[in-house]
Formats: structure tokens, C-alpha cells, sequence
């Protein structure tokens, strides 16, 4: 069972400091809510533990199973088990859908996946998530609608079934139909119990379809509330307010 | 009802984009480079007098570093040979013809000193002709391997009237090089044209290529340039009659130190004829200068003319630059559509980083995003075993480490 363990994470981003000590023991199995205003630092906390070059560590521990994630690379992280679902994936232009996922499965799971398996498995997890056969042949992203970047985020979760998945803010710019289909995709990595979850999102919403075991919420760069799914519902209610410092808010 | 002949005549501005060491890519427009006068106005001969000694300023040497074209422009005897191969295929015949044979010059007199200078110093031409209706279901290949010293050579590829078939021009070896070719499509004909340099690191090449389609023909035209110190490739098309179509597609990969330059002319003449040009190239290591400008001219008979050409440039590295011009002139009005575009970027990290966040490592994700960069143009290489073998040589050139990489 794997378990990510962040400690005292401090994270600038061009010497402005954003995240200033984090801590979080995520374990597999367990889904984690981060939630919090704009500008509060969820989404500098997921590139920062995916290696995005911009974030600087300036302080604090990453370790995955004990294994310290900061001194990897991007793809020894991935490999390492750490998959992130981004809010805005980047176009790859002239490489195809199913060629990146190939080489993406072929590096995670340390051999080519045979032909005819691998064919029969990504046709299965894209209608599972509603997705027309042909977006195989398309290029990574390019000219894809929200909805679509966001489901093909998922399949690739599903394909390469990571120990630790932070999914930064899967629900924006998803309508209601979309929002499902993505979350019952979540849902079977997560029943598998293989994969702990992060799950960062601005909006209670998406918690309807993906019910977490913890919530956090993260003011200017610190963890300030924390506690289960009820959490989700005050927030709900009651919006970011409460948790405002009062300087911030003049 | 016919109403008078619009004259239409747009020049758009030069443009040059190049990133300098350390800078973020930037644009610039108009400046000295902007023409003066139609392209259709320049000097064509087969006189090397009737060219002006070069001086660098001229419009279409501006960008060459003349030292380095081995004398080719002084006239510079030959003293090297090349070794030229054409692979037999049923319907194909190849044979040698003196320069003074009607076939010679048909469809390219020298636009430019060099040329002339190729032309005057060859002994004599390769014609390498395809039968009228012929359909050559493998590609012919054509092999020149040079030595080292210098050389001239001159082809002649004709096309006859309604035959298929690919023909590709494999250049390796040393020395240096001037050479011309002619392209005749005969009507109706569909003819593929690969065009590969590969030649050693220290290899000169400048080469005038000049091709006629004929009516309702199509000419698909590659040329994938990898090799070379300096590689000049100026390729011309005109039309023999309406309907005619021409696509002109360009890889090059320009490593450290490395010239490479393309040069192109679409003259529209006759009406209701269709080009496209798309020419895309990636840059790496100190002193890689990648030169393309592009031509366009839509005559004023030229009614129903499409025309739409491209250039992108991906940076890898620091220290490479790339000069990027394209230029249209529209004496018409009654075009069905006319364009161009142009663009230096750099290598885009957040690709890398998208792919590395899959486990990808570095220098396979930036394989795999140049490949793709690439991928539109190497889809015009029908031909999959030499679409796989530039592929490989591409991967292999990419690979390998560059002068900026160690610094």
C-alpha cells in the first residue's frame, strides 16, 4: 500500500513565496478534497509535487513509499507512481492520442504493452468514458472542446493506474454530463483501492460525484481547516469567507 | 459582360523572424529586405556575365555567407566528380544528352549567377525520362554521391503526359557542388518528387531546381534537408497551362553551424492553378542559421488562382537563427484564395513537461514533439521505407549532442 507523505512543503514561484508548510499524509485507498480560494496555492502544491520546473522547493519533504520525490525528475516521479491530471493539458501537435498514450503505458509499466491487448484495453477505457474511437487518431489536445481534455486527462488515469493521483481542478469548465462520465472515471481508479487520490478543486460540486474521506482547506499557502466530507458542506454553505484573513480582504 | 482586368498589385512586407542567443523569439517587419521590384522582373540567362558579380547586398544572396560557397559563384573549375545512379524501372529510361540539346534550359534558364555558373560548367545532362501514361509503381531513385572537390551536374526529369510515379533525388558525399534540375509534368501527369541531402558535415550544395506543370498535373514536391555545411536549394514552379497543382512541402533539421537555405518561386501565370507550400524546419546548437523565403506571384491572368504557403520554425537551442520571408504579389483581383504565414518558436517546455509528467524522459519527449512537428510534412514522403529511414535520421540527428548542449 503506497503512501505519499508531504511535510513542511515550502514552494516559490519566481522568489514569491506560495506554499508556505504543508503537510499531508496521503495513503492508497483515501481521497483527499483540497480546497480553497484562488490563489491559495492548490495548484502550486500539485506542480510542485509533479517536478513542474516554475515551482521552486525551498523548503520541506516529498516522499512516495519513503522514496524522496523531490531529487527525481518529472518522468522518474511519473514512473515513480505520481500522475497528475492537469486543469489545462498542452497540445502536442502531429502526435496522436493513441501514439503518446502508447509511449506514456510503454514508460510507466517498463515494457510496450503488447498490440492487440493494449488495443483492447483503450478501447474499452474510452467507452467507458464516452469517447468516439477516432479521438485515437488525433492529435494530443489539439482542438479539443473542455470536456474532452478533461476525459482524456482520465483515460490516461485509468491506463496507467498511478499510486498517487492529484487531479488539479478536473471539474472546471465540465457541464453537468461531462462532470459524471469524469467522475464515475475517478471512481473505478479509486474502488480498485490501489491509488490514494487529490483531488483540488475550487468548487464543492464535483464532491457530489466523488464522496472524499478528508477535507482541507488551504488559505494563503497554509492548510487552515481540516476534517471529513462534512467539511465539503460548510463550505458549501458558506463559502471561502470565514477562512479570509482580515488584511486580505480590504 | 467582361469588365476590364482589375490590377490588384499588394507587395506585403518582408518579413524576418529570428531568435539570437538568449533572447526570446521576436518579429520584425518591413526593414531593408522588403523587394523593390516583382520577382518576375529578375534577370534570367544562361549567361554567367549576364549576372553582376555578387556582392552579398542582392536581394536574393542577402542571407548567404558567400565565403563559404567554395567558389561556386568565381566559377571554380570542376575537380571532383559525382557518382550518379538511377534505379531501372519499366517505363523509365535515362540517358546522356550534350548541354546544347533543345531538352537542356526548356524549363530553367538561371535566375541567379550560380545557376549560370552550373550550367555553363557542366559537361553534359542526365535526362532521365518517364513514358507518356506510364505507371511506375516503385519509386526511382536517383543517387548522386560526390567526391570531394568540386563538381557541376544538370538533370533533366521528364514527366509525359498522364504517368504516375515517384521519383526520389538522394544526395550524399563530400566536396563541393552546383548543379541545376528540370522538372517537366506533363499534362494530366502526377509526379512526387523527394528530394533528400544528406551529404557529409563538410559538404557545399546549391542547387536551382525548376519545374513546369502542365495542364491538370500535379507535382507533390519534398525536399528533406539534413546534411551539408552550407545547402542552397532554390526551387521554381511554373505552370504550362490551367488546372494545374503543386505542393511544395520542405523538412530541414539545422544543426551547429550548419547554413541551410530554401529559396522558392510559385509564379502563377495561367488561371485556375493551385499551389500550397509548406515548409517547416527545427533548429539546435551554436551557429545553426536556417534561411527560407518564399515567392508567390499571382500574374494578371492568373483569375481563379489558390495559393497558400507556410513556414514554421521550431528553436531547440540557444544560438540558432532562422530567417523567415515569405512574399505574395496579387495583379488580379479574382483570386480564389491567397495567404501566407510564418512563425519562429521556440521549443515549448511545457510540451516536455506535459510529456515527462508521463513517464516520458527527456530526450524521447523531445523526440516525439519534433516529430510531430514534423509529421504533415513527412506524410507527403508516400514512400514508407524512405519515410522511415528520414525518420531515423532525424531521431538520430536530434540525439546527438551539440556544440550549445556541452557548452
Amino acid at each position: 500500500m503506497s503512501t505519499l507523505e508531504i511535510k513542511d512543503l515550502q514552494v516559490a514561484v519566481e522568489d514569491k513565496e506560495i506554499l508556505r508548510g504543508i503537510s499531508l499524509t496521503v495513503k492508497a485507498g483515501e481521497t483527499h478534497a483540497i480546497m480553497g480560494p484562488n490563489g491559495s496555492g492548490k495548484s502550486t502544491l500539485a506542480y510542485a509535487v509533479a517536478g513542474h520546473p516554475k515551482y521552486t522547493v525551498t523548503g520541506g519533504s516529498v516522499t512516495l513509499d519513503g522514496e524522496d520525490v523531490l531529487s527525481m525528475s518529472v518522468d522518474e516521479r511519473a514512473r515513480a507512481g505520481v500522475f497528475l491530471a492537469m486543469q489545462y493539458p498542452v497540445e502536442v501537435p502531429g502526435v496522436s492520442v493513441a501514439n503518446f498514450l502508447r509511449s506514456a503505458a510503454t514508460q510507466i509499466r517498463g515494457e510496450a504493452p503488447k498490440l492487440l491487448p493494449w488495443n483492447r484495453e483503450l478501447k474499452a477505457a474510452m467507452a467507458e468514458l464516452q469517447m468516439d474511437p477516432a479521438f485515437s487518431g488525433r492529435s494530443v489536445n489539439e482542438g479539443f472542446s473542455g470536456g474532452e481534455k478533461k476525459r482524456h486527462e482520465i483515460l490516461q488515469l485509468e491506463l496507467l493506474k498511478p499510486k498517487i493521483a492529484i487531479l488539479d481542478e478536473t471539474d472546471s469548465g465540465l457541464d453537468v454530463d461531462a462532470l459524471k462520465v469524469v467522475s464515475e472515471g475517478v471512481n473505478r481508479v479509486r474502488a480498485g483501492g490501489e491509488t490514494g487520490t487529490l483531488l483540488i478543486t475550487h468548487y464543492t460540486r464535483i464532491l457530489r460525484y466523488i464522496e472524499p474521506d478528508f477535507v482541507h482547506v488551504l488559505v494563503d499557502g497554509k492548510v487552515v481547516e481540516e476534517g471529513g466530507p462534512e467539511l465539503a458542506q460548510v463550505l458549501e454553505d458558506g463559502g471561502y469567507e470565514r477562512f479570509r484573513p482580515a488584511a486580505a480582504t480590504s | 459582360m467582361t469588365t476590364a482586368a482589375t490590377k490588384n498589385v499588394e507587395r506585403k512586407p518582408a518579413t524576418a523572424v529570428s531568435v539570437a542567443p538568449g533572447s526570446a523569439a521576436t518579429e520584425r517587419s518591413g526593414g531593408p529586405g522588403a523587394p523593390v521590384a516583382s520577382r518576375a522582373l529578375r534577370p534570367t540567362s544562361r549567361e554567367v556575365d549576364a549576372f553582376a558579380p555578387v556582392t552579398g547586398r542582392e536581394e536574393e544572396w542577402r542571407y548567404t555567407p558567400l565565403a563559404r560557397l567554395g567558389g561556386l559563384l568565381d566559377g571554380v573549375a570542376a575537380d571532383g566528380s559525382a557518382e550518379v545512379t538511377v534505379s531501372e524501372r519499366e517505363g523509365v529510361t535515362t540517358s546522356r544528352v550534350p548541354m546544347s540539346d533543345p531538352l537542356v534550359g526548356s524549363v530553367l534558364t538561371p535566375a541567379d549567377r550560380l545557376s549560370a555558373v552550373a550550367m555553363a560548367s557542366s559537361a553534359d545532362a542526365l535526362v532521365v525520362r518517364i513514358a507518356a501514361e506510364a505507371v511506375v509503381a516503385e519509386p526511382v531513385e536517383i543517387d548522386v554521391r560526390t567526391s570531394a572537390g568540386t563538381s557541376y551536374g544538370h538533370l533533366v526529369l521528364d514527366v509525359g503526359a498522364h504517368a504516375r510515379a515517384t521519383v526520389v533525388l538522394d544526395h550524399t558525399g563530400g566536396g563541393v557542388r552546383g548543379s541545376n534540375t528540370e522538372i517537366r509534368v506533363g499534362d494530366g501527369a502526377r509526379v512526387t518528387v523527394v528530394d533528400v541531402h544528406e551529404q557529409d558535415r563538410d559538404a557545399v550544395h546549391a542547387e536551382a531546381q525548376a519545374a513546369s506543370v502542365g495542364r491538370d498535373a500535379v507535382l507533390r514536391h519534398v525536399v528533406v534537408t539534413l546534411g551539408g555545411d552550407l545547402i542552397r536549394i532554390t526551387p521554381t514552379v511554373t505552370y504550362a497551362g490551367p488546372g494545374g497543382d503543386a505542393e511544395l512541402a520542405g523538412l530541414f533539421l539545422t544543426g551547429a553551424g550548419q547554413h541551410h537555405e530554401h529559396q522558392l518561386f510559385v509564379d502563377h501565370e495561367p488561371p485556375q492553378c493551385r499551389s500550397r507550400v509548406l515548409y517547416k524546419g527545427a533548429l539546435q546548437g551554436v551557429g545553426a542559421h536556417a534561411v527560407w523565403v518564399g515567392d508567390v506571384r499571382i500574374g494578371a491572368r492568373a483569375e481563379g488562382t489558390d495559393t497558400y504557403e507556410l513556414n514554421r520554425n521550431l528553436v531547440l537551442t540557444d544560438g540558432a537563427r532562422a530567417d523567415s520571408v515569405p512574399n505574395l504579389e496579387i495583379e488580379t483581383g479574382e483570386v480564389t484564395g491567397a495567404g501566407h504565414a510564418s512563425a519562429t518558436g521556440r521549443f515549448d517546455d511545457e510540451q516536455l513537461f506535459y510529456c515527462m509528467a508521463r513517464g516520458i524522459p527527456e530526450t524521447a519527449a523531445r523526440r516525439l514533439v519534433v516529430r510531430g512537428f514534423f509529421a504533415d510534412v513527412l506524410s507527403r514522403v508516400d514512400d514508407e521505407p524512405l519515410r522511415d529511414r528520414l525518420l531515423a535520421r532525424v531521431d538520430d540527428l536530434l540525439e546527438a549532442p551539440t556544440p550549445a548542449d556541452a557548452a
